[in-house]
């Protein structure tokens, strides 16, 4: 029998309440492999004012490419302590963060593989559903032939793709509205 | 490979961009938006364990020394697929305003008390079956200022993970003949009508605790598997 999904409503600006408890923005504790990398950046609207109340969550396979779920068919270890999942809640200046490893190649559609990237939901008062978004990271010359980034109008792709600063940190700014508005999927 | 998930039946998901709930308008995407294939990324999710929660998450009226003020409610269900499989494990996160329409955060300037004997947030893990069940309060309506004498319906925010993450869900269940529903633009964001009256629980007797709290049950569909070419021809 088939049922029917059930209508999403908006987190509201309540959020703190029920989410707080498990705010993630370290990832990767010792002992997991990869590249360490720090990830901040703001959510604006279209107003270009700071969200102060949006919950930004990011999935990502570890350092092989391996998502720590069972529905990853893949026969690859994943470290004890690595869940793949942050969590991170904007504060006054809309600012969220994240410290975690540099995903490696997960497949992709046709046996392919995916540059590697976050996948990024957020939920905020004023969406009755969440936004779904990746990002990638600059130079990295698996982007090129990546089969997500590839169906993004080429003007836009460089909306789902960090800036690194001088000091290393990677700069990533969800725009929901306007001229460099971000790039949301249809999920 | 997992195969991927059904696109949602038509008006049963709320556009983003609905004038009526104001704060839309500044947040919606204005861009069209990128049809996203399922890949594995799409098809996985974080996995959760009774390690991250206790037993005292799910119970809202025990969380502090005294008793919060309100009427005892028992909220249960299950948490199923589209394709009617129960799904185990999934984490399902509550959060609510007390018994007199007042959230315990910063942001809520509304002038009514707060409850030192309650917080407002629970934790469950569902069994085998799917099911989770809270111990709470019933909350309160309260006034907010989307438009002229805008009233919230009473209700209580979900949020849950399946096992892919195109299946997070956010959502609000509502309770059965509050008068306020038909007024609400987040109650009213979709045009499905079944959809909507599927946001209400019902009063359920079988849960209901004799002599303790009224029982009620809200049932949360996440999306499901498309079919294989195999099952088409069943």
């Amino acid at each position: 029998m088939s049922l029917r999904g059930t209508t999403s409503q908006t987190i509201g600006p309540y959020l703190r309440i029920g989410l707080e408890w498990m705010v993630i923005e370290d990832l990767a504790p010792k002992g997991v492999a990869g590249e360490r990398v720090a990830i901040e950046g703001r959510v604006i609207d279209g107003d270009g004012k700071p969200v102060n109340d949006a919950a930004v969550e990011i999935w990502q396979a570890n350092s092989q490419g391996k998502y720590a779920s069972p529905e990853d068919p893949q026969g690859k270890p994943v470290e004890p302590g690595f869940r793949g999942y942050g969590r991170s809640l904007t504060d006054d200046g809309g600012n969220f963060r994240f410290r975690t490893i540099k995903p490696g190649r997960a497949p992709g559609p046709d046996g392919k593989l995916q540059a590697p990237h976050l996948s990024v939901t957020v939920f905020m008062r004023g969406l009755l559903k969440q936004l779904v978004t990746r990002m990638y990271f600059p130079d990295d010359p698996a982007n090129a032939d990546d089969p997500v980034l590839s169906l993004v109008p080429a003007e836009r792709r460089a909306t789902l793709v960090a800036k690194k600063r001088p000091d290393g940190t990677f700069e990533w700014n969800l725009v929901l509205q306007g001229r460099n508005e971000t790039v949301f999927f249809d999920f | 490979m997992p195969n991927s998930y059904r696109r949602p039946y038509r008006d049963t998901q709320p556009p983003y961009l609905f004038p009526p709930y104001a704060s839309t308008v500044k947040r919606a995407p204005s861009q069209p938006l990128v049809v996203l294939p399922h890949t594995l990324t799409e098809l996985t999710a974080p996995v959760f364990g009774y390690g991250d929660i206790k037993e005292t998450d799910s119970d809202l009226t025990k969380q502090h020394k005294g008793e919060p003020q309100g009427e005892r409610i028992v909220v249960s269900g299950r948490v199923l697929d589209e394709n009617s499989r129960p799904l185990p494990g999934v984490l399902v996160e509550i959060w609510q305003a007390n018994a007199a329409g007042r959230y315990n955060h910063r942001v809520d300037q509304h002038d009514a008390p707060l409850d030192p004997n309650f917080t407002g947030a629970g934790r469950f893990l569902t069994d085998k079956e799917g099911r989770y069940r809270f111990m709470t309060i019933r909350p309160g309506e309260y006034p907010w200022r989307n438009h002229y004498n805008a009233w919230r319906p009473a209700h209580i925010h979900f949020s849950l993970f399946g096992q892919a993450i195109v299946q997070r869900l956010i959502t609000q269940m509502y309770f059965p003949g509050d008068p306020l529903l038909e007024y609400d633009p987040m109650f009213t964001c979709v045009p499905d009508e079944k959809a909507r009256q599927r946001l209400i629980s019902l009063f359920d007797w079988e849960s209901t605790l004799p002599e303790y709290a009224l029982g009620y049950k809200f049932d949360i569909v996440l999306r499901g598997h498309e079919a294989t070419p195999m099952e088409n021809r069943r």
